[in-house]
């Protein structure tokens, strides 16, 4: 096993209510240092509902999540990302005013460890290196291609030297040239050792990325295992493509 | 210390030193206009501390700066108080309402939030007249100092350079970082770990404090305080306004915009009185149409424009 056995994030029991609606119903799943765990399942299934709960968009209205055994569910998100939890979003959100260098920086300066003035433009640099996107720190946000705004997203939270990595659909709405550099890029960061936690739809991705997967429908946890095992559970299936295929 | 922020400090302290002489070399009438410029320069340019890289439109300058001018006029003929303690007061007094005011405001944005501060102007106005007229307004507030225009002009000279420093010492902090990465996207400022709500209070104390503080200096000028005066929401808009012209985005822009729209609204203003309202509407669409990012925006494309001729 690649990871060592104690949890580093741990998801316990939790639920999360919009009015009537239950996004998530006790959820729990844990994940080890150094795993990479993909959290799979249906569109409208609570993934995304998930990553802002951990990140601290939303608070939970039952269970706890805790990092390193500290509880973190209650925090606002500028806490939770200096505990050490940094995530991408869904839809890349960058800050257009800023260029790539400054936009990276921001992950430095605020992040999980306080870097400030040159610490922080090398680290920043590097970080970018770190992406490919060297030799780019100068550009306005706006002459970025789509995977390069991703890429700059990705190295914003290496900047802030995340414990934990939350990736939202990092892979979408990348054409297959891109995607390729994609999944090798998050390859590199898995064989760094990081902590990984990612909401993935690309299959392809995930069973040669993530150690282990939790499938996620209507709000539910309803497998755990490898990619394998998963991917072939019958519940699974059915969430997926309907009864019918079972 | 990047050599072009040290020469804008270069070429600020020069444009200070020159616009402290203006009282030794004009006539009353161009030192009055003077007095009003830098009024508007130190408010503008406190404005845009916290408004420019944020992009949150405040029209709550007037409450700040009519606490100003109250407090004096209160302070000096009610209870018998010296100018000084008074704007001292007035100052703090600012700051502590400001920091209120964008405690109340934090989760607002965009429209909401400049319509927010009008109404809270406004409230403040209503009060303090009310509390004035049934509490204590028995014998009018006035303030009378040793002070003339002169005097009045080189205070707030010394406002608008302790804004104007206070702001480039921002600009290079890790509050200004954080403060343009508010401006750009607040869910990733909250994401990359900023305290947005913390950020956005210290600023708008500051913004606060300084409106005050120049509303206390400019009393001695009336010598008789009347609330719905000092408190009138012109002023609010006559600052965003201002602020817009010149460009929100650099710390200088307001000093570009405030010296042409005072000359053009005092020239309409003793040739057709009835008329000066329509300045403010024609420098609103002339911003909106042509000046969107304000003279500065245009000089620093035009700078841009040329080095890419050569």
């Amino acid at each position: 096993m690649r990871h060592k056995p104690q949890s580093v994030l741990s998801v316990q029991g939790v639920t999360k209510r919009f009015d009537g609606l239950v996004a998530v119903s006790k959820m729990s799943f844990h994940v080890g240092a150094q795993e990479m765990v993909g959290v799979i399942g249906p569109n409208g299934s609570g993934k995304t509902t998930m990553m802002n709960l951990i990140s601290g968009v939303y608070t939970p209205n039952e269970g706890r999540i805790s990092l390193h055994g500290r509880q973190i569910s209650h925090l606002p998100p500028q806490h939770i990302c200096r505990e050490g939890i940094g995530r991408t979003f869904q839809l890349v959100r960058l800050l257009p005013g800023l260029t790539v260098l400054e936009n990276v920086k921001a992950g430095a300066v605020f992040g999980h460890k306080r870097r400030w003035g040159r610490d922080a433009d090398h680290f920043a640099l590097e970080m970018l290196e770190r992406v490919g996107l060297e030799g780019q720190s100068h550009a306005p946000i706006s002459t970025l291609t789509y995977i390069d705004q991703k890429r700059v997203e990705l190295a914003r939270v290496l900047a802030g030297e995340p414990e934990v990595l939350l990736l939202d659909e990092w892979l979408a709405g990348l054409n297959p040239t891109e995607l390729e550099t994609g999944i090798q890029l998050i390859h590199d960061l898995r064989d760094e050792g990081r902590t990984v936690v990612m909401v993935e739809h690309v299959m392809d991705a995930i069973r040669s990325l993530c150690d282990r997967c939790v499938v996620m429908s209507s709000g539910t946890k309803i497998a755990e295992g490898t990619p394998e095992e998963v991917l072939s559970d019958k519940e699974v299936i059915k969430a997926y493509l309907g009864d019918d295929n079972a | 210390m990047r050599a072009s922020t040290v020469q804008e400090l270069v070429i600020a302290a020069l444009l200070a030193f020159l616009a402290a002489l203006w009282p030794l070399v004009v006539d009353i009438y161009w030192l009055g206009i003077g007095v009003d410029v830098m009024m508007y320069v130190a408010l503008a340019t406190s404005w845009v501390l916290f408004s420019g890289p944020t992009h949150y439109i405040s029209l709550a300058t007037a409450a700040f700066f009519g606490i100003g001018g109250f407090l004096v006029g209160s302070g000096m003929s009610d209870y018998e108080a010296s100018f000084w303690p008074m704007a001292a007061l007035s100052a703090c007094v600012g700051a502590i309402l400001a920091a209120l005011i964008g405690l109340a405001t934090l989760r607002l944005s965009g429209v909401y939030f400049v319509i927010f501060t009008l109404g809270l102007a406004e409230m403040i106005r209503n009060l303090v007249s009310w509390i004035q007229n049934n509490f204590l307004g028995s014998r009018g507030l006035y303030v009378f100092t040793d002070f003339t225009d002169k005097h009045l002009y080189w205070m707030l000279l010394g406002v608008a350079v302790a804004v104007y420093l206070l702001g480039w010492i921002i600009s290079r902090s890790r509050l200004g970082f954080a403060l343009r990465i508010i401006g750009g996207d607040e869910t990733v400022a909250r994401h990359v770990g900023i305290d947005t709500a913390t950020v956005k209070v210290i600023l708008f104390t500051t913004t606060g404090f300084f409106a005050a503080l120049v509303g206390a200096i400019i009393a001695p000028r009336w010598s008789y305080i009347e609330p719905n005066q000092v408190f009138s929401p012109q002023l609010s808009f006559f600052v965003v306004i201002m602020a817009l012209l010149g460009g929100a985005g650099r710390l200088w822009g307001p000093v570009v915009g405030v010296i042409p729209f005072l000359l053009i609204w005092n020239w309409v203003d003793t040739n057709f009185p009835n008329q000066s309202i329509l300045v403010l509407g024609i420098a609103f669409l002339v911003i909106v149409y042509f000046l969107p990012h304000g003279v500065v925006g245009r000089l620093e494309q035009l700078r841009s424009w040329s080095r890419s001729l050569r």
